[in-house]
């Protein structure tokens, strides 16, 4: 279970985040939406645990342990993984190279396997993300992920820029990640992810969403119906919903 | 030119200080020492000492690998031996006397007034390495050279000839070394000529002391469809040591490459460059050098001068600051005087990236692996036809490396 507490996140000394919560039991794959600079790939970098984002408030709890002052390489060790939006060139490190990292201690299928899941066989011997296109960087960051095989995956637009061909790949990767084959109770695995166009829907499992708004989470609900909304009505209908939240908060301690 | 006449041009410059590198002065080593007993078997030499032999690539315990040997220790080459048909590896002074010819080939691929150091081992005892393959004949193995520095205060002065005659293949592994924890100083002049068709792959790796300085002057020539693929080692402290070896390419379609691999540890000062003048028709060049600051400084230098039709040459250097107060200063540089030359630089100076860091800690490396795996990754440099012994050595020395440098 991921626990999202109270969380606000400074980066370079701006405040992102504010207030975010959100629960995600086991088995579950939540949605997130928000327009550009919302604050969402913020909330996955602060979940990873990388130290520019900073939490100055709240906590993150993975499994029952508190890991908010966790380093990054910890928290992948207990479980939690993530596809990069902009995943940075390493060069001289080779896909293969991240590969045999990522699979280090699992058992099961290799780095050639699954490279030709991903339809990156020839990617092995390159170096990681160099020349990569936008849609080979996104399989790419998949075939990583089904290496390291999280607990909980973290997945910043897994399918922007990609093709209509290559996305029901894209989908069918993510699918075995969050093992959406296996029935809902046995499911272990714990997605969140990030989605402008919300094609990704059509190949999860996903029953719960967030709108992100100007660093704070609002209209919590079914991600179809949402992505519905924000498809007719924009984002402005959940800043309406956000601001009704706030209206609230603010009589309740008038209140009280 | 008579030898009378090159020891006179070299008196006129014997105090002629190098254009590049701290000036040293010569009057503080020993310009001779006494000669060290030839070994016929060099796998008696001392345990600790054929150690560092083989850490620098030289293999004396068993050398089936090898296409033959030479050991110049001090000034003495204490052996010599070439294994193969169509090779021939011995000292250079051996040599002379065997071949009238050889003198032409002396000072004309380095300028013998070229500086004091060039003077100095003109005007000194010196010896060297010959290595030569006959027309058509190709090393199986690669032959190994060592040089090796035991006397304090030594200048210890070299003067190698190689020679690959048309259509053979040379491949030549040298490593120097030294035993002193006093001052010395390594003066190398290296000769190479690339006749029309021929390869010559030269892996150099050093591995001096704290308080030895050292001045290669190497040059190389290479005629028509020649090849030449230099590659150089220094991960291991050194006072100063300055070179910028030259190769002209002065044959249609010749070739030459270099890579470098520096790391400066605190307290070393390298000045390290590689130049290439591509003076005929479709010549090209690569050159690269990859340089690791741990606390010293490193000035990295690149030249490629183009002055013929359809030449191409590209120039890569790319620094990394680890730690401490060192610097590294890229110095590529690029020269044309005709139209349709093409010649490209890129050089890039800067820490490891912290975004990179932390991208393959999310993949569950620790920070320290995570730096580690960047910095092997800089290191790795492929080098295209380099035989696979060669490239094995190669990466032996940068592993072993790798720990001083974490
Ligand atoms: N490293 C950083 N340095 C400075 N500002 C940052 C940094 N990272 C994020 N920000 C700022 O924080 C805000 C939120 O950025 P974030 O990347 O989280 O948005 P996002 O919701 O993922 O947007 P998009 O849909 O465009 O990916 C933006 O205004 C961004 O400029
Ligand atoms: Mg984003």
């Amino acid at each position: 279970m991921l626990e999202i507490k109270g969380l606000d996140v400074a980066v370079e000394k701006r405040q992102i985040l504010h207030d975010v919560n959100l629960t995600i039991r086991e088995g579950e794959t939540h949605v997130l939406f928000g327009p550009n600079g919302a604050g969402k790939t913020t909330l996955l970098m602060a979940i990873m645990g990388f130290p520019k984002y900073v939490v100055t408030r709240g906590s993150v709890v993975f499994n029952g342990q508190d890991i908010t002052g966790l380093p990054v390489d910890e928290r992948a060790r207990l479980g939690i993984g993530m596809s990069f939006q902009r995943p940075p060139v390493v060069r001289g490190v080779t896909t293969r190279d991240i590969m045999n990292v990522c699979l280090y201690g699992h058992d099961g299928e290799t780095a050639s396997q699954l490279a030709e899941k991903a339809n990156l066989t020839d990617f092995l011997d390159r170096d990681i993300n160099y020349g990569f296109s936008g849609g080979e960087l996104k399989r790419s960051e998949l075939m990583q992920l089904l290496a390291q095989r999280p607990n909980l995956a973290l997945l910043d637009e897994p399918e922007s820029g990609v093709d209509l061909v290559n996305i029901a790949l894209i989908g069918q990767l993510i699918n075995e990640l969050l093992d959406k084959e296996c029935p809902m109770r046995e499911r272990k695995c714990m997605g969140l992810i990030i989605t402008h166009s919300g094609h990704i829907l059509d190949y999860v499992n996903a029953r719960t969403g967030y709108v992100l708004y100007d660093g704070r989470i609002g209209c919590e609900g079914d991600p179809h119906e949402m992505l519905a909304t924000i498809k007719e009505k924009g984002y402005q209908e959940c800043i309406r919903c956000i601001a009704g939240i706030s209206y609230d908060f603010e009589e309740l301690s008038r209140q009280s | 030119m008579t030898s009378k006449n090159y020891q006179d041009k070299a008196k006129t410059a014997a105090t002629k200080k190098a254009a590049f590198g701290d000036d040293i002065n010569l009057e503080e080593y020993l310009a001779a020492t006494e000669e060290l007993p030839y070994q016929d078997d060099p796998s008696q030499l001392p345990a600790p000492t054929r150690e560092q032999m083989r850490q620098v690539g030289v293999i004396v315990d068993d050398a089936s690998q090898r296409s033959g040997t030479i050991i110049q220790m001090d000034h003495s080459v204490i052996h010599s031996l070439a294994r193969q048909e169509g090779v021939e590896v011995m000292a250079t002074g051996q040599a002379l006397a065997r071949y009238d010819w050889l003198s032409d080939y002396f000072w004309q691929a380095v300028a013998v007034d070229s500086d004091k150091y060039t003077a100095h081992v003109e005007l000194h005892q010196a010896n060297g390495y010959f290595i030569r393959a006959l027309p058509g004949a190709k090393t199986v193995y690669p032959i190994q050279a060592c040089l090796y520095l035991a006397r304090n205060k030594l200048a210890q002065n070299v003067h190698n000839i190689v020679i690959a005659e048309e259509n053979s293949e040379l491949h030549i592994i040298t490593g120097c070394a030294a035993s002193i924890n006093e001052p010395g100083l390594h003066l190398g002049v290296s000769e190479f000529y690339v006749k029309k068709g021929a390869k010559i792959t030269f892996t150099m790796i050093h591995s001096w002391t704290p308080d030895v300085s050292v001045r290669p002057r190497s040059g190389i020539v290479v005629e028509e469809d020649g090849l030449f693929l230099g590659n150089y080692v220094l991960m291991k402290p050194v006072k100063s040591l300055q070179m910028y070896p030259t190769a002209r390419c002065v044959g249609e379609n010749a070739t030459v490459r270099f890579n470098s691999i520096l790391v400066t540890p605190p307290g070393s000062a390298m000045d390290i460059g590689s130049r290439v003048l591509l003076d005929a028709r479709g010549t090209r060049t690569e050159v690269i050098s990859r340089a690791i600051t741990t606390g010293g400084n490193i000035v990295a230098r690149g030249y490629i001068e183009g002055s013929a039709p359809e030449v191409k040459g590209h120039l890569e250097c790319r620094g990394l600051i680890l730690q401490g107060e060192g610097t590294i200063h890229a110095i590529p540089e690029l020269k044309g005087d005709l139209a349709g030359i093409d010649l490209s630089h890129e050089a890039a100076v800067g820490k490891i990236a912290e975004e990179e860091v932390e991208y393959l800690m999310a993949r569950g490396l620790t920070r320290t692996e995570a730096t580690a795996a960047i910095v092997r990754g800089f290191l790795r440099v492929d080098i295209e036809g380099l035989p696979p012994e060669l490239s094995a050595e190669l990466q032996k020395a940068v592993e072993a490396s790798e720990q001083d440098i974490m």
